[in-house]
């Protein structure tokens, strides 16, 4: 059940993400916008089934819900026309691919490193394997979460914290930026 | 399975079960509550309103209960127009995408304690309200697209404004509910209710927290004072000017799925779900059947309450005028809600140290 799942999931995200940017019927970019909420969708599937609910709920919340509807409203406020056809461009398709496949092998040693010895037992096993190697509860209940994010000791508080001044640096700058001057 | 079950007893075919139950006592409610919207609506105009309709073929009125029948009978049965202009795979979609966010956000509202061994809920989540807003902020799609897909100046107006309300509103709903999850220390609307039992409802300990969650709700389901989206006097018919027939009357039935939803989720976070502070028989989970079906009873009439306040609201104010909207959201509801976070905080530091 859970394997059928993170396949169906994992197929959706792939073959919408596909379509955000190769649709072949449309060049229309809100239709892009919609496959990208779909793909946020399929991702958040992909963490219920890793057993973080939080994650999930909180990506759909952020995500699909406001930033996608943000996007929205850019493309259709600024009246975006649809682009025409670009022609294959062999460099960038083989410049594209090799960033993707250097990608793929960072994510794939970085795996190997954390949980090494499970993996290589169970790489037969493949797919299945990796989700059952995290140990879901612990990752993802809410309550293991907080308690990460916000302990001084082993937890993240410094890291959170420069996050948000960050982010709040990024908020008074577009006020600054979009403020009218007062003459 | 996704595991939202706390309960292994609990197997698929139950679910669905409960599912198909919670639609056949939905879908009626969606049909009276626009009777009683038109009905109550007659009452405060002082005029008579849809009393005629009753059993078919018979000349028995009911008071216009049959009424559901036949707008439901005219909206099947009435042409459905696309127009030329419009994009039609999201002119066809965006009716859909208005009206399945309102049900799903009904999956993880516990509407009674238990019926024998199952709880009345259907997905028993530990993250129940992160889900619905969730869910709720996937609705504005439906009226977004809506306006983009008519292609046509009235219906784009009335889908850029309910998005930019939805957003805005959604921000107070979800910063008013913070302190109710600081007094019960869970996300998990059971829990929630288990709280409140023994009538220490909510509503009571967090009243600005209800306030602004009963505002942004009226907000969130586009209802007057705040129906910008829709606004007849200005934009005709606001999102569904393009729309006819059966497609006109999922938008419709969708806005009544979500006044349904939000009260809902009213009655649980504020007014003590299916509690009622009148001894044990009201308060614990119900031990025989016809206990399990008054605590289902009690819920919904509780629903019927605050579905009856907001269309008693919507015939007897005003509409906002879009500036003051985003004032009242950004300038009042937002520092309201932050201030009450910080207060409901220090109030807890302090009992507890």
């Amino acid at each position: 059940m859970e394997g059928t799942l993170f396949n169906l999931f994992a197929s959706l995200a792939v073959l919408s993400a596909l379509l955000v940017v190769v649709n072949p019927l449309s060049r229309n970019p809100v239709t892009s916008a919609m496959f990208l909420v779909t793909t946020m969708i399929s991702i958040s599937g992909l963490f219920v089934l890793l057993g973080a609910y939080f994650l999930a709920a909180v990506q759909i919340l952020v995500y699909a819900g406001a930033v996608m509807v943000l996007f929205l409203f850019v493309i259709m406020l600024l009246d975006i026309q649809e682009t025409a056809r670009r022609k294959l461009n062999l460099v960038s398709l083989a410049m594209g691919l090799l960033a993707v496949g250097a990608l793929f092998l960072v994510y794939k040693s970085s795996i190997k490193t954390t949980y090494g010895d499970q993996t290589q037992h169970q790489e037969a096993a493949a797919d299945s394997a990796l989700v059952e190697a995290v140990p879901a509860k612990v990752v993802g209940s809410t309550q293991a979460l907080g308690q990460a994010l916000f302990s001084g000791e082993k937890g993240f508080i410094l890291p959170f914290e420069i996050i948000s001044v960050l982010l709040l640096v990024a908020m008074v700058g577009v006020i600054l930026l979009s403020r009218k001057e007062q003459s | 399975m996704l595991a939202v079950t706390t309960d292994p007893s609990q197997d698929w075919l139950l679910t669905l079960f409960k599912v198909v139950c919670v639609f056949a006592v939905v879908m009626p409610m969606v049909a009276y509550s626009v009777v009683a919207e038109r009905r109550i609506s007659a009452w405060i105009q002082d005029r008579i309103g849809p009393n005629r309709v009753g059993i078919p073929f018979t000349n028995i009125k009911l008071l216009g209960l049959g009424q559901p029948l036949a707008d439901g009978l005219k909206a099947l049965v009435k042409e459905d127009f696309t127009p030329a202009h419009v994009m039609k795979v999201f002119y066809w979609m965006a009716p859909a995408i208005a009206m399945v966010p309102s049900f799903v956000v009904l999956a993880v509202v516990p509407f009674g304690s238990r019926l024998g061994e199952q709880k009345m809920v259907i997905a028993d989540l530990d993250v129940g309200i992160l889900f619905t807003f969730g869910v709720v902020s996937l609705g504005v799609y439906g009226i977004v697209l809506d306006g983009y897909a008519s292609n046509s100046k009235y219906p784009f107006l009335g889908g850029i404004r309910s998005g930019a309300q939805m957003i805005s509103y959604e921000i107070a709903m979800g910063l008013a509910v913070v302190p109710v999850f600081m007094l019960v220390g869970k996300l998990n609307l059971g829990a929630v209710i288990e709280y409140q039992a023994d009538g220490a409802w909510l509503l009571f300990k967090q009243p600005l927290a209800f306030a602004i969650f009963l505002i942004a709700i009226f907000a969130e389901t586009n209802r007057l004072p705040f129906d910008l989206a829709e606004s007849e006097t200005e934009l005709v018919a606001g999102y569904n000017t393009e729309y006819s027939s059966m497609r006109f009357a999922l938008f419709f039935m969708g806005e009544y799925a979500a006044m349904i939803a939000g009260s809902a989720l009213m009655v649980v976070l504020f007014c003590g779900g299916w509690t009622l502070p009148l001894g044990d028989y009201f308060n614990m989970p119900a031990e025989s059947l016809g206990q399990g079906l008054v605590h289902i009873a009690v819920f919904l009439a509780k629903i019927a309450v605050f579905l009856g306040l907001m269309i008693w609201v919507r015939w007897m104010l005003p509409r906002f005028r879009y500036d003051q909207l985003m004032n009242i959201g950004w300038k009042r509801f937002l520092p309201l809600s932050l201030a009450n976070i910080i207060l409901t905080a220090i109030v807890l530091w302090v009992l507890n140290s």
